[in-house]
């Protein structure tokens, strides 16, 4: 087994069947095409870049190049979280919330991953380290942002009940337990769903990529049930240190419960 | 006995008054004049400007939920968290830390209560949920002084009423003033407000006045 590499001919070939997309979409009236081609050309533009920033990065085995462009993914994914909210806090307390979550799960789930696990020389090197905390950041960030989201919804449906509990003495977490035990589920559900489907549906993106690349199924097979135990133990705690970060976000120092500070996201 | 001393409300003028131990103060005025959420700026609901003293203690000396123990609001739609009543009033005892804690046993003195406002003792472990208004409402009364606060802020606590059981809640309310409480009432009803105290507050055009009844 080898790896085949690709020339840019194979791809312009490959590229002709968004043109048969664009061709079906013209001939049924549509009207996708416009958007179909930005987003083709937005694909390439972007996954080129990334290559290029790899290349480079890669090729400096940098702990400080390394710790850079892992901090910009953080920051980013911090921003996802916020852009996938139904109901926005004012202020930046929520994107504090998601993105200091995301950093330190981020930081010590890959850290023990390919410094523990794999162990690679250094143990920093960017070839490893970033493509797994992209991994782990990605699912996440989806637990995360599910977490925020179903537990301010679900305050704001609630908030009788739970302005009656507060309003009998009962402290933040007390009045909030219920929304906040529902939250932390919706969060980690779809990383445990992932768990129990994969290898049935689909091969998961990083065995596929190791497999296309001549790496041994069982090799390849090993790599992605570590990443999905990495991924799983990432998100769990994820979803619960940012459901505990959300219940201080809907609420203030007076233990009051404070939906007039969200806002329904344009 | 509860102060309210220059507190803003929402667009409220600055609000000054005071209910004695033992007293009941109607607080009335048409509806979305602000009686509701002075009252719940009272019991630390919503933030407000200004001080507020329950026998000489002032509010930021106490946490929220301490203060909430102490002077209690009750919603005029009441909000539930659990299955049912008994649930209800068994948490707030586990919690209570800063009031009495209340015996839920047989005979004890919420089963009295449910007993006084013409209900039967069984009400208390059905489901909320299948329960009528009027019922719902007692045992939200019930609820807010079971566990034996200082203060009570009730937000049109006999609407969902009929006349019979009207009658027994404002026994109960009386009761309570009798036992020193300072209570606060929101009602729309001045024959009640003067069966209930002397005095009330009228809350209108974005004033509070007190006046005798």
């Amino acid at each position: 087994m080898s790896y085949i590499a690709l020339t840019y001919s194979d791809l312009a070939i490959a590229a002709l069947l968004i043109l048969i997309n664009g061709a079906i979409s013209l001939g049924l009236g549509l009207g996708l095409e416009r958007t179909l081609a930005i987003s083709a050309v937005r694909m390439v533009v972007q996954l080129s870049a990334v290559g290029f920033v790899l290349k480079f990065i890669f090729a400096q085995v940098s702990p400080l190049w390394t710790a850079g462009l892992a901090l910009i993914m953080v920051l980013v994914a911090g921003r996802e979280v916020i852009a996938r909210q139904s109901l926005r806090h004012e202020g930046w307390r929520a994107w504090g919330v998601g993105t200091t979550t995301l950093l330190f799960v981020g930081t010590v789930v890959t850290v023990f991953g390919v410094g523990g696990l794999i162990q690679p020389d250094p143990w920093y090197a960017p070839r490893f380290f970033l493509p797994i905390l992209g991994m782990v950041l990605g699912n996440t960030m989806t637990g995360i942002a599910l977490t925020l989201d179903r537990l301010s919804t679900i305050a704001k449906r609630e908030r009788v009940a739970i302005e009656a509990h507060i309003a009998m003495g009962a402290r933040r977490f007390v009045a909030l337990e219920g929304p906040l035990r529902e939250a932390v589920k919706a969060g980690a559900m779809p990383i445990v769903n992932a768990m129990a489907a994969s290898g049935l549906v689909s091969l998961p993106g990083m065995m596929t990529g190791q497999i296309l690349s001549g790496v041994d199924p069982i090799e390849a097979t090993k790599y992605q049930v570590m990443i999905m135990f990495l991924i799983a133990g990432a998100t769990g705690i994820g979803v619960l240190l940012s459901g505990i970060g959300g219940v201080f976000l809907l609420t203030d120092e007076r233990h009051r419960l404070r939906l007039d500070r969200l806002r329904k996201a344009g | 006995m509860l102060r309210v001393d220059h507190l803003r409300v929402g667009g409220l003028a600055p609000v000054s008054f005071e209910v004695a131990d033992g007293e009941c103060l109607a607080v009335m005025g048409p509806s979305g004049a602000g009686k509701s959420r002075l009252l719940r700026a009272i019991a630390d609901l919503e933030p407000a400007e200004g001080q507020i003293f329950l026998n000489g203690i002032e509010r930021a000396e106490m946490s929220g939920p301490e203060w909430r123990r102490h002077v209690r609001y009750m919603a005029a739609e009441p909000g539930w968290w659990d299955e049912t009543a008994r649930l209800h009033m068994a948490a707030m005892a586990e919690a209570g830390a800063g009031g009495a804690t209340p015996s839920l046993g047989a005979g004890s003195r919420i089963e009295r209560m449910v007993r006084e406002l013409g209900l039967e003792t069984a009400i208390l472990d059905r489901p909320i949920a299948e329960l009528s208004s009027g019922e719902r409402q007692r045992l939200a009364l019930i609820r807010a002084v079971s566990d034996d606060p200082d203060a009570l802020l009730l937000d049109e606590p006999t609407a969902a009423l009929d006349t019979q059981a009207r009658a027994l809640a404002e026994e109960l309310i009386k009761f309570l003033v009798l036992s020193n409480k300072s209570v606060l009432v929101v009602t729309h009803d001045a024959a009640q407000a003067r069966r209930l105290g002397r005095r009330c507050l009228l809350v209108a055009n974005g004033r509070v006045e007190e006046k005798a009844l």
